[in-house]
């Protein structure tokens, strides 16, 4: 359909003249900007993750890989971390945002629109300050704790959620949830429910319908919210700093510190090199493992 | 669906069938209920922290009621500058963004030219990038230009301030840009500019008086969005504002060291502002907002 309208035959006056350049000279702009603030940073950063210096002399190009060795061998455990929190917050953002997802997509009936608002609302909110009602309401004392330690005697009152890798993952759940929510309802809701309907009618029974049918139609869905809550929940700093803890800090954590507090460019270079490596690669195999051909639809 | 229920209902085994019901009638809506709930928490946090009178530096715990944060919005050493640096950054990125975004828009869903299918796949590779590696990345380019080889050669870009966060909040918000763009580009029906040419208008006029009134929804959906990604980013602006502060970096650095009830106030005024927004635009085009 696409292909067809822009086969089209170039119209008379000057695009018929220019009608070569136009394309391109709508391109350039944009994409000089993408080329000198999204490739060029890419590159430099790799010439740094091998060279060896320090800011007041600068940086050498020596190929050395002495910033691999020393990022895998002094933060691997951060890199666990990324990986564990990351992957688990993932894990239960689709463990929420299925239901929900399928709850709007299906029964959400005249509600849909406002249900979908509900879940993006926290998006009006800065990112860090909704962080930060966080601790407020794990806080020792807060509105959460508080009675439940003083009031109802249910807990000991040394009982802590805060500065723990529970509030941690509790915090990355909810940062992205709305991620996972939006890419799942809109594979769902593409649904015809009459796929559902003849499942049931060839005598599948609800739950088989809906592991045989719903689901695999579901997939790029996943695939998607997925991506969209993985990938920026293993960069992710602020909920390790400000829920967690110095034992579950993640990668993030010390690329910002590497950076911006020690100045060491070429270790910190080489940690997220190692971050955008591990990414592609944990992408490539979910990919597989998901069947390619399903996520094209 | 009464029929269909009561079909699957007589012939899946009758246990099972039970459980499903359950589930579908009772658990679908109170999870969602729940989870919905556990989103606008925090918010409802935020906003009624912002009526605090913390006892201490802090408001961690309520204390008493208060309009003095209301009163007093931008009574804190340097969160006036903070939220004006922000503002200024966000509406420049913006107006940018969104003139780069939609040329590349347009040049993809309207032309055919080497490369094409290359480059819709590629312009989704900034929006995959963890915004950690997107600000270390430019962190170390800014770095590179003040050092040598580069020193003097290319203009120097170090220490960062304004002029980089704009730069970076321009480059991440190109990517959304074009495909909200494209999205609203691929239903254009292009017959619509064949008639105006059929009616004696030139390419430009055409343009002008067709193409663009039609694609301008698009265009202002894109600009929210720029906007509402740049006023609120903090990862990227961490590692490229130097000295500069937008809101969100004054919130990071003051929060080891006190937690004023202004931030809970003008995230409040941000949040009732938006929503505020969108249900003015909701009444006013007399239907429900789109997000897909």
């Amino acid at each position: 359909m696409t292909a067809a309208r822009i086969g089209r035959a170039p119209g008379p006056g000057w695009r018929h003249r220019f009608g070569r350049a136009v394309p391109y000279l709508l391109l350039l702009p944009g994409l000089f900007w993408l080329g000198a603030f999204y490739v060029l940073p890419a590159v430099q950063m790799f010439t740094y993750s091998l060279s060896t210096g320090n800011l007041e002399n600068g940086f050498e190009f020596t190929g050395s890989l002495d910033a691999y060795v020393t990022a895998i061998d002094r933060f691997g455990r951060q890199f666990l971390n990324s990986v564990i929190y990351g992957g688990l917050a993932t894990l239960f953002t689709f463990l929420i945002g299925f239901p929900v997802a399928y709850t709007i997509a299906f029964r959400g009936g005249r509600y849909k629109n406002l249900l979908l608002f509900l879940v993006i609302a926290p998006f009006f909110t800065s990112f860090l300050i909704r962080t930060i009602s966080w601790q407020i309401l794990l806080g020792d004392e807060g509105p959460l704790l508080g009675p439940l330690k003083h009031t109802f005697h249910l807990l000991p009152g040394s009982f802590s959620v805060l500065g723990s890798g529970v509030a941690q993952l509790f915090g990355l759940t909810y940062n992205f949830l709305p991620f996972m929510i939006l890419p799942l309802y809109v594979a769902l809701e593409k649904i015809d429910p009459r796929l559902i309907e003849a499942a049931n009618d060839l005598y599948a029974a609800r739950f088989a319908a809906f592991r045989r049918v719903t689901l695999p139609l579901a997939l790029p869905g996943v695939f998607a919210g997925s991506l969209l809550t993985f990938i920026p929940a293993m960069g992710d700093y602020i909920n390790a700093e400000l829920l967690g803890n110095p034992q579950t800090r993640m990668i993030g954590n010390v690329i910002q510190n590497r950076l911006l507090i020690q100045n060491d460019y070429p270790v910190g270079s080489a940690l997220s090199f190692i971050l955008m490596a591990a990414i592609v690669v944990a992408v490539f195999i979910y990919a597989r493992v998901l069947g390619t051909e399903q996520l094209t639809g | 669906m009464a029929t269909i229920t009561a079909a699957s209902a007589r012939t899946s085994p009758g246990r099972r069938a039970s459980v499903m019901h359950g589930l579908d009638r009772w658990f679908l809506p109170v999870f969602t209920a729940l989870a919905i709930f556990y989103l606008l928490v925090p918010i409802f946090v935020m906003i009624v922290f912002s009526f605090n009178k913390p006892a201490g530096k802090f408001n961690y715990i309520w204390n008493e009621f208060s309009l003095d944060g209301w009163r007093h919005p931008f009574d804190w050493p340097g969160l006036g500058d903070a939220v004006v640096t922000s503002l200024l950054i966000a509406l420049w990125a913006t107006v940018f963004s969104t003139i780069l975004g939609t040329m590349i828009g347009l040049a993809l869903t309207r032309y055919r030219f080497r490369g094409r299918g290359l480059l819709n796949g590629l312009i989704f590779l900034p929006m995959a990038t963890p915004e950690i590696v997107l600000g270390a990345s430019l962190l170390t380019l800014f770095v590179a230009t003040a050092l040598p080889p580069l020193a003097g050669a290319v203009p120097s870009l170090y220490p960062t301030g304004f002029g980089t966060i704009l730069i970076a909040h321009i480059m991440f918000n190109i990517s959304y840009v074009v495909v909200t763009v494209k999205a609203r580009l691929s239903g254009f029906d292009r017959r619509l500019e064949e008639a105006a040419m059929d009616l004696g208008a030139n390419e430009v006029t055409t343009f002008w008086k067709v193409t663009f009134p039609l694609i301008l929804p698009g265009i202002l959906a894109a600009a929210l969005l720029a906007f509402s990604l740049s006023i609120d980013d903090f990862i990227i602006t961490n590692f490229v504002s130097g000295t500069t502060n937008t809101f969100p970096i004054w919130v990071y650095s003051i929060q080891r060291n006190a937690l004023p009830v202004q931030i809970n106030v003008i995230g409040s005024m941000v949040f009732l502002g938006a929503v505020g927004a969108v249900a003015f635009t909701t009444l006013r085009s007399g239907r429900a907002p789109r997000f897909r």
